[in-house]
C-alpha cells in the first residue's frame, strides 16, 4: 500500500485509539484533510525542486508503533552529552521512556506532549499556543498535526533561567522493519526566561526510520533560546524537521543545526518576528558524504521595524552527496531599519558532490540593510601544501582546513561539553584522531 | 646531507630547472641568488615536494635517500623545512594549534611519543621570545591579517619549533624592514649548528650581511651559472646579474 493511503486509512483508527473527544480533534481532522488534498511534496514544487522524497516514502513504514520497547542506558549512553547535568526527555520508537528521562514540574514544565494534550491543567496554554504558528498549508506539517500525540512540552514561566540544558533524544530501536515517527513539540518560553535545548534523532539499527517532526517555539519578551539540532543519524534514517519560531520584543533565539548523518535531512526553519527589536540567528554546519542529502530551507519573516536576522550556513560535501540551501527573507513594508544578513559558504571535495544554493529576498521596505552571499569552492591547494610541508599528513591537513572553515560555526556553541561532542563527531566523520583542539 | 643531481623540473609542461647540481653538507650555509624567473623558488618547492612541480629528470638525495617520490609530509618528517615566500593564510586555525599539530605529526611519523603539553608550551614561549613574537599573536589564525614581517617571523618561529636538519628559506628577506630582518637573521643564526644546514634563497645580498653563507650560487635560466664564496654575493650587489648572462 502507498504510504499516503496507509496514513489516511490509519487516521480513524489512530483517533479512536487515543481520544476522539480531545480538544484538538478538530485540528487533527482539518490537518488530515489538508494532507489528503496535498499529499507528499514532489519535485515539481519550487520548494522541493532539489529534494525528492520518492525513495523515502516508497518504504512500508509502520505508521504508529504499538509496542513499547525498553532500552538499556548502557546501550545509548554515548548519545547523551558527557559530564553534564541536564534535563532529559527521551523517546523510544515514539514512546516516552521515563527511565532514561529526567523531567521536571518544579515551578515549570519540562515534560511530554501527551500529558499536555490530555490533562485539563494544560488546556489554557494548549489552546493558546498549540498549532498557532505551525503552517496549516504545509502538507508535512499537517500530516504531523493529524498524528500529533507525543513529543516534548516545555513551559518556562516568567523569569525562569534554566541552569541546565534540556536534552531531547528520539531513539528508534529497529523493532519494526521500517518505522515512521512524528514527534510533535511545543516550547513556550515566557518573558525574561532562558533555555538551552539539544535535540537528537538516533536510530540504533539499520532498519529504516522516517521522522517527520514539528516543533513550535514561542519566545516571549526578553527571552533567550539557544537550540542545537544534532543531526548525526545512521544512513538508513531520514528526517524532516519543521520548526516554527515566534518571537516577541527583545527576545533572542539562536538555532544551530549540525548535519552530519542520515540519508535525507530536510530542515524547514521558520522565524516570525511579531514585534520590533528582535534578534534571530541561524547557524548551520553540514558535513556529508556518500549519497547523503541535507536540505536547509530557512524563512525569516521581518514584519516589524528594528529587527535583525543573521544566517550563516557552511557545508562540506564529499562523494555523491548533495546540499541544498534556500534562504528566504521577507521584509514587510512596515519593517524599516531591518538588518538581515545571510551567508552560505560551501566546499565541494569531489567531482560528484553538489550544492544548490539560493538566496530568496523579498524586500518591501526601503530603509533596510540586507545582504546575502554564497560561495562554492574547494580546499585551498596552497594551504594544503603548506600544512603538509610542516609534516601534517594529507588526511589530517584536510581535516585541519575543514575545522578552520567550520570554526566560526563551532564557536557559536555555548555549551563546552556539547562543543567537544560535536568536534568528536566531526573528527570521526573525517577519519582523523583529534590531535589538535580548536 | 642534501645532494641535488642533474635536476630538471617543469611546471605545467614548461621547463623551469634544466639540470641543477648542488651538494650541501651538515654545518653549511648556502645562498642561492639569481634574477627573477631564474628558478630559485622552483628549486625550493621541488625539494619540499610541492606536487605542482614535476620532476622530469634527476634526483634529490637527502641523507643518502632518494626523496623524489616522497610526499611533502614525508620529507618534513625526515627533517626538510621550507620557509615560504608567501605563507598561506588559514582562517580558523591558530598558530599554536598549527604548530602543536605539526610537531606531534612529525614525532608520530618518527615513531616517538607526542610532546607533553607543558613541554610544548615552554618551547613555544622560548622560541617566540627568540623571534620577539608577542604571545597574543600565537592565538591568532595562521597568517590571517599578519603583516609581511609577521608572516616571515612566524615562518622562522616554525623552523625554530621543528628544528629541521635542513632549512630552505625562500625569499625570507622580501617584505621585511631592517629591524625585522635583523630579528629573523638572529633567529636563524641562533638555530644554526654543525649538524644542520641552511639554504637561503634571495634576490638581494642584504640578508647575507647578517647570515654569512659558506657558498653562494647564482642561478640563471634554470641552471647554476656560477658558484663561489660570499665574495660572489658582494660582486653581484655591485654589478647586478647582467654580467652572468
Amino acid at each position: 500500500m502507498q504510504l499516503t493511503e496507509k496514513l489516511l486509512s490509519s487516521f480513524l483508527a489512530f483517533e479512536l485509539d487515543i481520544d476522539i473527544n480531545s480538544s484538538i480533534h478538530n485540528l487533527r481532522t482539518n490537518a488530515i484533510k489538508n494532507f489528503e488534498k496535498l499529499g507528499f511534496p514532489n519535485r515539481k514544487m519550487e520548494n522541493w525542486k532539489y529534494t525528492s522524497l520518492n525513495q523515502i516514502i516508497k518504504e512500508d513504514y509502520t505508521v504508529f508503533s504499538k509496542k513499547k520497547n525498553v532500552i538499556d542506558f548502557k546501550r545509548v549512553k554515548d548519545y547523551f552529552i558527557d559530564n553534564i547535568e541536564s534535563y532529559k526527555i527521551v523517546f523510544v520508537d515514539g514512546f516516552y521512556d521515563p527511565f532514561l528521562s529526567q523531567t521536571s514540574h518544579d515551578g515549570l514544565d519540562i515534560c511530554i506532549m501527551s500529558a499536555a494534550l490530555n490533562k485539563p491543567k494544560y488546556s489554557n496554554l494548549i489552546n493558546k499556543y498549540f498549532n498557532k504558528s505551525a503552517s496549516s498549508e504545509d502538507s508535512l506539517t499537517s500530516l504531523n498535526t493529524a498524528f500529533s500525540k507525543e513529543g516534548v512540552y516545555i513551559h518556562l514561566p516568567k523569569k525562569t533561567v534554566l541552569e541546565k540544558p534540556i536534552e531531547i533524544i528520539h531513539f528508534a530501536t529497529g523493532n519494526e522493519a521500517a518505522l515512521m515517527l512524528q514527534p510533535r513539540n511545543l516550547i513556550i518560553v515566557e518573558e525574561s526566561s532562558e533555555v538551552e535545548i539539544i535535540e537528537t534523532h538516533q536510530s540504533l539499527t539499520v532498519n529504516s526510520v522516517f521522522s517527520n517532526s514539528v516543533t513550535e517555539i514561542f519566545a516571549q519578551k526578553n527571552s533567550k533560546v539557544d537550540y542545537y539540532k544534532i543531526q548525526n543519524d545512521v544512513i538508513s534514517s531520514s528526517l524532516i524537521d519543521n520548526t516554527y519560531i515566534t518571537q516577541k520584543r527583545d527576545s533572542d533565539v539562536k538555532v544551530h543545526t549540525f548535519s552530519f548523518g542520515g540519508r535525507l535531512t530536510r530542515n524547514n526553519l521558520n522565524f516570525y518576528q511579531k514585534t520590533p527589536f528582535i534578534n534571530s540567528t541561524m547557524k548551520g554546519l553540514t558535513i556529508i558524504d556518500y549519497d547523503q542529502l541535507v536540505d536547509h530551507h530557512t524563512l525569516v519573516h521581518h514584519s516589524n521595524p528594528n529587527c535583525e536576522s543573521h544566517q550563516d550556513y557552511k557545508g562540506i560535501f564529499s562523494g555523491k552527496s548533495t546540499g541544498v540551501f534556500n534562504g528566504k527573507i521577507i521584509v514587510d513594508k512596515i519593517a524599516q531599519k531591518t538588518n538581515a544578513f545571510q551567508q552560505n559558504n560551501n566546499i565541494l571535495l569531489d567531482d560528484k558532490s553538489t550544492i544548490n544554493s539560493k538566496p530568496q529576498l523579498e524586500i518591501f521596505a526601503d530603509d533596510v540593510k540586507c545582504s546575502h552571499g554564497c560561495t562554492i569552492g574547494q580546499l585551498d591547494r596552497d594551504a594544503l601544501f603548506y600544512l603538509r610541508a610542516r609534516g601534517i599528513p594529507k588526511k589530517e591537513a584536510k581535516a585541519l582546513l575543514t575545522y578552520g572553515f567550520a570554526n566560526n560555526i563551532l564557536e557559536s556553541v555555548k555549551i563546552p561539553e556539547l562543543k567537544i561532542k560535536i568536534k568528536k563527531i566531526i573528527a570521526k566523520k573525517l577519519g582523523v584522531s583529534l590531535g589538535f583542539d580548536l | 646531507m642534501l645532494t641535488i643531481d642533474n635536476l630538471h623540473v617543469s611546471v605545467e609542461g614548461k621547463a623551469i630547472l634544466n639540470g641543477i647540481n648542488l651538494d650541501v653538507k651538515a654545518g653549511e650555509v648556502h645562498a642561492i641568488m639569481g634574477p627573477n624567473g631564474s628558478g630559485k623558488s622552483t628549486l625550493a618547492a621541488a625539494v619540499a615536494g610541492n606536487e605542482s612541480y614535476e620532476i622530469v629528470k634527476g634526483d634529490i638525495l637527502f641523507k643518502e635517500e632518494n626523496i623524489i617520490e616522497l610526499s611533502p609530509e614525508e620529507r618534513a618528517h625526515r627533517g626538510i623545512f621550507m620557509s615560504f615566500q608567501y605563507p598561506v593564510e588559514i582562517p580558523g586555525v591558530t598558530v599554536t594549534n598549527f604548530i602543536k599539530t605539526s610537531i606531534n605529526s612529525n614525532l608520530k611519523a618518527r615513531g616517538e611519543n607526542e610532546m607533553p603539553a607543558n613541554k610544548m608550551l615552554k618551547k613555544i614561549r622560548e622560541k617566540a621570545e627568540l623571534l620577539e613574537i608577542d604571545s597574543k599573536f600565537l592565538s591568532r589564525s595562521i597568517n590571517e591579517g599578519f603583516s609581511g614581517g609577521e608572516k616571515k617571523r612566524n615562518e622562522i618561529f616554525q623552523m625554530a619549533m621543528l628544528e629541521p636538519s635542513i632549512s630552505i628559506l625562500d625569499e625570507t628577506d622580501s617584505g621585511l624592514d631592517i629591524d625585522a630582518l635583523k630579528i629573523v637573521a638572529n633567529g636563524v643564526n641562533k638555530l644554526k649548528n654543525k649538524d644542520n644546514a641552511v639554504i637561503i634563497i634571495t634576490h638581494y645580498q642584504r640578508l647575507l650581511d647578517y647570515i654569512i653563507p659558506d657558498y653562494v650560487h647564482v642561478l640563471n635560466k634554470g641552471k647554476i651559472a656560477k658558484s663561489g664564496d660570499k665574495g660572489l654575493a658582494h660582486h653581484l650587489e655591485e654589478r647586478g646579474y647582467d654580467w652572468i648572462k
